[in-house]
């Protein structure tokens, strides 16, 4: 058994408002193995993307970690120092953002950005670091005249791929990825997908991918994770979850999605709000929305139980031992 | 380069709307100063100045409104600007140049000083959110900013100068000793220049300190930021060409446009402190009523104004690669 | 964006400002000027104008803050020009931001060449220097009277507002929830009234109170070297006579300091209000509640 390249336990993640202490992220753990995709999907709010730069140890004020680890290669982010954690950052995680118009600086050349990352964390000269800058352009098939292009003169699709590009330069482990799909046209984003998948074939990186679109994931991903306010109802493999969703949510998630194939199906929506994160309910977080609840959802906050490789949070699924 | 090119066309266009304003100005009040003026001086001064006083207010006997318009431009662009009946009759531009070393050395400085320690201290502030001096240094200088400059002049006087006895309180430089290239000239000047500089840099620097951290808290909040710090970057490189790169932006706007502003508050500094600038010169003329002096000056105050400002415009196009393709 | 009727946009502003220090503070100055300024003669124990006492005296019960050269009571003077700047503030501030409205949001909803039009003028104003420009036309009129001021404040002062309305009616006006007026067939004027402008309420104060401020310091700058009505009782006018009879080095501190405080603390009051404002519209920009100074962790 491989040591897993990402072992987060109990994660917890709370943000400041005028009303009180939300908590965003309610105690999610969950293994990632070397060059594994984990798809994480859920509504808007549900915390994944919370979830997802509390790992990468970016949150700000006014979200904070207040409890749980983080281990990437065994070791424990959370508990390292803001110097020690920098020479991490990027060698062994990156990160790729939601719009890359935005996460581009639009004052610096794609080059000099590219550079940068270099530049903090080898000692390369010019020369390699514009050969490795132009070796990954060219993965992401963009012309290497681009690196003194700056990001406003680049095409949405391209900036996307030059963020790709800019999280590959070092050779990471781990790929963080929230939502890059998002601003893009379908076409786009198939592309964008399957550019993904081959270059993840061919170095081995694990990635962690966040969307509230399944349909784009449901094709590349191992597992996918389904989150709802703030914890994982439900993580096991992808087919599996999607085929055979055991918790009331992910089922729910999966009725709404129309097939292009098969027959035609009414559509059903999840009624209802997600939970007040300032003030949850005692139990069950999802039960005021489920149509199986129970007395016992409504009072005892369910456990996230493994069952042959496929988690579940529900009691109806894993009753509870008396 | 483009964007360049029309900032400059829009500058001369400016500069144009100006001079035509001060033009009519006098036209156009009730009561028509221009010829009463003219009436007023007729047979008390001597044909040249009266003439000086004609070509500024661009009044000739029985001219059409458009020659003297264009007349009046011609002059002014040409720098004919006459002589000053107020100053023994020396020339206009005489005494412009004498006066405008005094106000680039003593406005340009302060202005760029308290530019560059606004927007540094802004900047640093915002960057550490949160602290004491976050929440303490808003609230004090909203304050400060809004004290009058001369007033702050007149309080440094008698604090600095009456009270203390550090510095001399009136003039470029002492009366009774002659300027030359020399160490003691030198530390007089400077000694002179102390007290109005401070005022000037004190009132101004708030405002920037302000801007800047207002501009630095969006910055900070942006996406690419949160990239910089994801990329391991180190600290003072994201808060150099990251976050204060694209947060001095909008600040260097800023700048252009509340030059107006600072140059005011300069002109009563230098009335305060009897400081030989051309804001000193400017109320003087106005106070002796010589309107060939005072059209002159306001011409020049806009001119170095619209310099400045295209300055500005350099650097912008410099910093942001955005304005370079006219976007 | 959803539908704010005005009234309720005040509301919510004014709810907010409750909460601030700075507004409060700004407020509370505000109002008991306003009160100094409606009713001076509940504050000046001495006529101002009477020159009847020991010229130079120094501070004493009869006269808190000392006499001037001329023998008058520093301080009933100084209660009686709260009237005139504060009236000043108030009026040009109003004048301006009608101005600033008007153009602005048209210039941003008509768009095109009157955009392009109205956008050069504001841009030319913005930048010719115009306290010279003040100056030079408070020159021609020698004395000029309270409403020359108002009149040469409101035309050189209104463009920065202007500017600023503009660029926020261009970011609001292709909001979709305005497409979607126009798509219910809603006349323009109430277009722009209920659903353009009550979203704007934060800086439309913010700009009267700026302009309020400008004005403010331009008029005592222009009182203080002479230009304004020297007969007139203003805090500008007192530093005129306090200047050219050279109070500092007279021994008369306060009568040339005393003026000037009073202009720092409505300029003051004002400042922190606009700023309120600016947090309101903008609200990454208020403070910050954490316990220790954290620099951003990285």
């Amino acid at each position: 058994m491989t040591t897993p390249i990402l072992e987060v336990r109990d994660l917890k993640v709370e943000y400041t408002t005028p009303s009180g202490p939300a908590e965003a992220v309610n105690g999610v753990s969950f293994d990632l193995a070397p060059g594994e995709f984990l798809a994480i999907v859920g509504e808007s709010g549900c915390g994944k993307s919370t979830l997802l730069f509390s790992i990468a140890q970016l949150l700000t004020y006014p979200a904070k970690t207040v409890g749980g680890s983080v281990k990437f290669d065994g070791v424990d982010l959370t508990t390292l120092s803001a110097e020690e954690l920098r020479g991490h950052r990027w060698r062994d995680i990156s990160v790729v953002m939601q719009s890359a118009m935005n996460a581009l600086n639009p004052t610096l050349s794609i080059g000099a950005q590219l550079a940068d990352a270099c530049r903090a964390h080898t000692d390369w000269d010019d020369e390699k670091i514009a050969e490795r800058s132009a070796q990954v352009l060219t993965m992401v098939s963009i012309d290497t005249t681009h690196l003194k292009s700056f990001p406003f003169q680049l095409s949405g699709g391209m900036r996307q791929r030059a963020m790709i590009a800019m999280a590959l330069l070092l050779e990471p482990k781990l790929i963080i990825m929230d939502e890059p799909t998002s601003a893009l046209d379908v076409v786009a984003q198939r592309s964008l997908m399957r550019q993904v998948e081959n270059l993840r074939r061919e170095l081995g990186f694990a990635v962690l991918f966040v969307t509230h679109d399944m349909s784009v994931v449901s094709h590349f991903s191992d597992r996918l994770a389904v989150m709802y306010a703030g914890e994982i109802v439900e993580l096991g493999a992808t087919r599996e979850v999607f085929d055979r969703p055991q918790h009331p949510y992910s089922s729910g998630l999966m009725d709404a999605f129309p097939s292009i194939v098969g027959e035609m199906r009414q559509l059903t929506g999840i009624a209802g709000n997600p939970p007040s994160l300032v003030n949850p309910p005692s139990g069950c977080l999802f039960a005021p929305r489920c149509q199986f609840a129970t007395d016992e959802c409504r009072e005892f906050r369910p456990e996230l139980i493994t069952v042959q490789d496929h988690a579940v949070r529900c009691h109806l699924v894993n009753p509870r031992t008396r | 380069m483009r964007f360049l090119v029309r900032r400059l066309g829009f500058l001369l266009v400016a500069l144009w709307a100006a001079l035509t304003v001060n033009f009519f100005i006098p036209r156009l009040m009730p009561g028509n100063p221009a010829e009463a003026i003219l009436a007023q001086f007729h047979g008390r001064l001597n044909p040249a100045a009266l003439k000086a006083i004609e070509a500024a207010l661009g009044i000739g006997k029985h001219q059409s409104l458009v020659t003297s318009y264009v007349e009046y431009l011609r002059n002014t662009l040409t720098g004919n600007f006459g002589i000053s009946f107020s100053q023994g009759n020396a020339t206009v531009s005489s005494l412009i140049s004498r006066a405008l070393p005094w106000s680039l050395g003593l406005v340009g400085i302060s202005t760029v000083i308290g530019f560059v320690l606004g927007t540094a201290i802004g900047g640093v502030v915002a960057w550490r959110r949160g602290g004491t001096l976050d929440n303490v240094l808003p609230p004090t200088f909203i304050i400060v900013s809004a004290f009058p400059y001369f007033w702050v002049g007149l309080l440094s006087i008698w604090l600095f100068s009456l009270t203390l006895n550090w510095f001399p309180s009136l003039g470029g430089s002492t009366a009774t000793s002659t300027l030359s290239w020399s160490w003691g000239s030198f530390t007089d000047i400077l000694s002179h220049a102390v007290l109005p500089a401070f005022t000037i840099v004190i009132t101004s620097v708030g405002g920037w300190i302000l801007t800047m951290r207002n501009n630095m808290i969006t910055v900070v909040a942006e996406d690419y930021v949160k990239m910089a710090r994801a990329k391991g970057l180190k600290p003072r490189r994201i808060l150099w060409q990251y976050a204060g790169r694209n947060a001095l932006l909008p600040n260097l706007t800023g700048f252009a446009m509340s030059l107006g502003f600072v140059i005011s508050g300069a002109i009563l500094v230098e009335y305060v402190f009897n400081y030989p600038g051309v804001g000193f010169l400017l109320l003087q003329a106005v106070n002796n009523e010589d309107y060939p002096l005072m059209q002159a000056l306001f011409f020049l105050i806009t001119v170095v104004v619209l310099v400045a400002i295209f300055f500005s415009d350099i650097a912008t196009a410099f910093l942001d690669p955005r304005t370079r393709n006219n976007r | 964006m959803n539908r704010l009727h005005p009234l309720r946009a005040l509301s919510a502003v004014g709810r907010f400002l409750r909460r601030d220090k700075k507004a409060m503070v700004g407020s509370a100055i505000l109002f008991v000027l306003l009160v100094i300024a409606a009713f001076p003669s509940w504050f000046t124990p001495d006529d101002p104008a009477a020159e009847i006492y020991n010229p130079g005296a120094g501070l004493s019960w009869a006269h808190p803050l000392g006499t001037t050269s001329f023998g008058q009571d520093v301080f009933s003077q100084l209660m009686a020009g709260t009237r005139q700047s504060v009236m000043i503030a108030l009026v040009v501030g109003f004048f301006c931001t009608i101005l600033s409205v008007v153009v602005g949001v048209s210039a941003a909803y008509l768009g095109g060449l009157v955009d392009d039009g109205l956008s050069l003028i504001i841009d030319v104003i913005l930048v010719i220097p115009t306290f010279p420009l003040i100056i030079v036309i408070a020159a021609y009129t020698k004395s000029a009277s309270f409403w020359t001021i108002v009149f040469v404040l409101v035309v050189t002062g209104w463009s920065y507002g202007a500017r600023q309305l503009r660029v926020q009616a261009l970011s609001l006006r292709n909001r979709d929830y305005l497409l979607a007026a126009r798509a219910r067939g809603e006349a323009s004027w109430y277009i722009i009234g209920f659903e353009l402008m009550p979203p704007m309420t934060s800086l439309i104060a913010a700009n009267f109170l700026g302009a309020a401020l400008y004005a403010v310091l331009a008029a005592a700058g222009l009182q203080f070297v002479g230009l304004g009505n020297v007969n007139t009782q203003s805090w500008g006018t007192m530093l005129y006579w306090a200047q050219n009879n050279e109070a500092l080095q007279a021994g008369l501190p306060l009568w040339a300091l005393a003026p000037g405080i009073m202009i720092a603390i409505l300029g003051s009051a004002l400042a922190l209000l606009n700023y309120a404002f600016d947090e309101v519209s903008n609200p990454a920009l208020r403070p910050v509640k954490s316990r220790r100074t954290k620099a951003v962790r990285v």
